[in-house]
């Protein structure tokens, strides 16, 4: 098993260790975290393939996309906040009325 | 000097953008400072541009302002061309369009939307102006459609009144029809020639290579256009509705100045005409109809603006004689005269409606000749003028285009003279019964009205005795000869100077007899013409009708169209097409939508699912298939 399979394969594993987080678990906070664990399996192939490629864009995007996870939880954690603070509890279950 | 002519036509762009910005708050002062002031430095601009053009010998100015449009090789230019024939066009009308403006500030005084009037006044001379000066025909077309705007927006004037408004809305629609047979015209010279400017066009007619066939029908086609704007059987309907609007419109769109734009255009296309006889021979037919039938019902019309309105129709179908017997330039010769005494007519019409308290009734009137003697000796010139007794303007020209319509070796016949004689004696005839129904005999006024009778204020007055002293004049110039370069005189089928002297006093001893026949019908109060109409009632009520042609358009035309428009295009094309399918798609999104709102549970874990299911979708398809 060469280098790039490794990789590969543990991006995946990270990827699908989030989405089963994301899933499973019922606080809302560690969803978030969950999240970023797979964008960090995204971005762990991006970087492998830009490496395969020679591509120097890609080594843009994914700084491109650490911007866009950082501005994302940056607005997430505050409507989190605010969140709690109206219903004090972390279960989305309880925030179910939100669906408008 | 350059930029010359773009002056000319965007001063009274000016008038008409800051009279209509801040006419209003600045007051009827400041307005007429601009709104007359304007039109006045135009026809300053005007009488230089035509003296450098007489310096240069008549070599045509030309201007171009700017590429208006590159299509392929082909370049599309906005030009201005200043010959003999558009500085002729050029000083009409600015100066009798200046003339108009001072009268204006008479009769409009007072009116609420006084600014308002005088910045479509001014609109309609930058129009105008594009139209007689522009090279292209794309560029007159632009005026052509400017003008019919400006027509249409003045006839509306007074719009909370629905049968002005309406009037406006007809005239606008009926010139429609005209213009689509211009624009035909347009593209089917563009497509023979390549170009849309006109003197280009007429020298490639000119050269002979164009088939006769292809000339006749862009000969045709434009006059289509020209039916339109210079209201000639069968368009002519709009033209007598159009007198709803104020009475200094009246004279200077309706009789002076727009409503020639036709004679002008055949005659800046003479180029093409010369090649189409057979289009030459359909003018001169439907101009000659024209002005017989439109001379009789003016005989029986009983408002002073309609008679002036159908007079007006009249001679531009003798404009339209001249041109279809290939004498251009005398056409042009009778529109310059008839644009003083027409204008002369129709503002004294103004002064005697503004004299009586807006009563327009001929049988309401009578015995004003000494109530209001500026307007009634202007206007007795001008009556003169136009039955043609010499030596005043209207027997020059008049007598210039029967001795053609006679002698042209383009088409002259006896019988184009034999008729236009006629109506010559039909035109002096209805013109003296209009001046002794409103001016002599005894007064038939209502008392009240007769106590009000007022001579109009200076700014009227003044400009009637100029327009009278030029319907006394204009046809002392020799604009015939002076226009002879560029619209040279049909060959005469036969030169017998005897002749064409026999035909003056022929031409006098009918205006004469018009004047007699006149004073014998209605010198008594018109008895004696009642009783011709009792006599023959059945014709009287066909006159009275005008032919009925609005009555044959509305069963012909307008109910079939409407019954079309009701079925057809609202019911079927918008209400089932149109609508159906809208509400159709808007029911069938609705109905979706409310069986995938179930999905929607608000559990964040489900849409968690969801996602990777869908993905899982994807994935699957795209090893699948990709």
């Amino acid at each position: 098993m060469d280098d790039t399979t490794f990789l590969l394969a543990l991006s995946g594993m990270l990827f699908a260790l989030g989405l089963v987080g994301v899933i499973v678990r019922r606080n809302l906070l560690v969803t978030l975290m969950f999240l970023e664990l797979m964008l960090n399996g995204v971005i762990l192939s991006l970087v492998v393939f830009t490496q395969l490629l020679g591509a120097e864009a890609g080594a843009v995007l994914v700084l491109l996309v650490f911007v866009v996870a950082a501005a994302e939880i940056a607005i997430a954690v505050p409507i989190l906040l605010l969140l709690v603070r109206a219903g004090h509890t972390l279960d989305p279950g309880a925030y179910a009325g939100l669906k408008g | 000097m350059n930029g010359l002519l773009t002056l000319l036509v965007l001063l009274p762009l000016a008038g008409f953008l800051v009279n209509g910005l801040f006419g209003r708050r600045l007051g009827p002062a400041f307005v007429n400072i601009v709104g007359v002031g304007l039109p006045l430095a135009a026809f300053a601009v005007a009488v230089w541009a035509w003296r450098i053009l007489e310096a240069g010998g008549g070599e045509p100015l030309i201007e171009t302002v700017f590429t208006w449009a590159l299509v392929g090789e082909h370049v599309f230019e906005v030009s201005f061309y200043l010959d003999r024939l558009s500085a002729v066009m050029a000083l009409i009308v600015t100066g009798v369009g200046a003339l108009i403006h001072i009268y204006s500030i008479g009769y409009m005084k007072g009116d609420e939307s006084y600014a308002r009037y005088f910045a479509y006044l001014n609109l309609f001379l930058f129009f105008m102006l594009l139209l007689v000066l522009g090279r292209s025909l794309l560029v007159l077309f632009v005026g052509w459609e400017g003008v019919g705007l400006a027509s249409y927006l003045l006839i509306g004037f007074w719009f909370q009144d629905v049968d002005k408004a309406r009037a406006g809305r007809k005239a606008f629609i009926t010139n429609r029809v005209g213009d689509a047979g211009f624009l035909l015209g347009m593209f089917l010279i563009f497509t023979t020639v390549g170009t849309l400017e006109m003197d280009q066009i007429n020298q490639a007619f000119a050269g002979g290579l164009i088939p006769v066939g292809i000339a006749t029908a862009a000969g045709i086609l434009l006059f289509i256009g020209a039916t339109g704007k210079s209201a000639q059987i069968p368009l002519h309907v709009w033209l007598p509705d159009a007198m709803a609007g104020p009475t200094p419109v009246s004279a200077l769109i309706h009789a002076a100045t727009m409503v020639t734009a036709g004679i002008y255009l055949v005659a800046r296309m003479s180029g093409v005409y010369l090649e189409a006889p057979a289009a030459s021979t359909l003018i001169a037919v439907i101009g000659l109809l024209t002005a017989f039938l439109a001379a009789t019902i003016a005989l029986v019309q009983t408002d002073i603006k309609k008679v002036l309105a159908y007079s007006t129709i009249s001679q531009l179908g003798f404009m339209f004689l001249a041109l279809g017997v290939g004498a251009y330039a005398v056409a042009v010769f009778h529109l310059f005269t008839h644009a003083f005494f027409k204008a002369a007519l129709f503002l004294g019409a103004g002064s005697v409606i503004h004299a009586l308290n807006g009563e327009q009734d001929i049988r309401r009137m009578g015995g004003l000749a000494h109530r209001i003697p500026w307007t009634s000796g202007t206007f007795l010139v001008a009556t003169a003028a136009i039955a043609g007794l010499p030596p005043l303007a209207g027997f020059f020209s008049k007598d210039e285009i029967l001795w053609f319509a006679l002698a042209s070796g383009q088409g002259g016949s006896f019988w184009f003279w034999l008729l236009g004689s006629v109506t010559a004696f039909l035109t002096a005839l209805y013109m003296f019964r209009l001046y002794w129904l409103v001016f002599l005999g005894r007064s038939r006024m209502a008392p009240e009205v007769a106590a009000h009778v007022h001579e109009s204020p200076w700014p009227m007055t003044s400009v009637l005795v100029v327009l009278a002293l030029f319907s006394v004049v204009a046809g002392w110039f020799a604009l015939p000869q002076y226009l002879a370069p560029l619209l040279p005189a049909p060959d005469l089928r036969f030169a017998w100077p005897i002749l064409h002297w026999g035909l003056i006093v022929f031409a006098v001893l009918v205006a004469v007899a018009g004047l007699v026949a006149a004073g014998v019908l209605y010198g008594d109060g018109g008895r004696r013409a009642e009783a011709i109409e009792r006599r023959f009632a059945r014709l009287y009520r066909v006159l009275a009708g005008k032919y009925f042609v609005d009555e044959i358009y509305e069963r012909l035309l307008q109910r079939p169209w409407r019954w079309i428009s009701d079925r057809v295009f609202l019911r079927l094309g918008d209400r089932i097409l149109l609508d159906g399918s809208l509400h159709g798609l808007a029911a069938l999104a609705r109905r979706g939508a409310g069986v995938l709102v179930r999905i929607e549970t608000g559990s964040l874990h489900w849409y968690a699912w969801m996602i990777l299911l869908g993905l899982v979708a994807v994935l699957i398809w795209v090893w699948r298939y990709v």
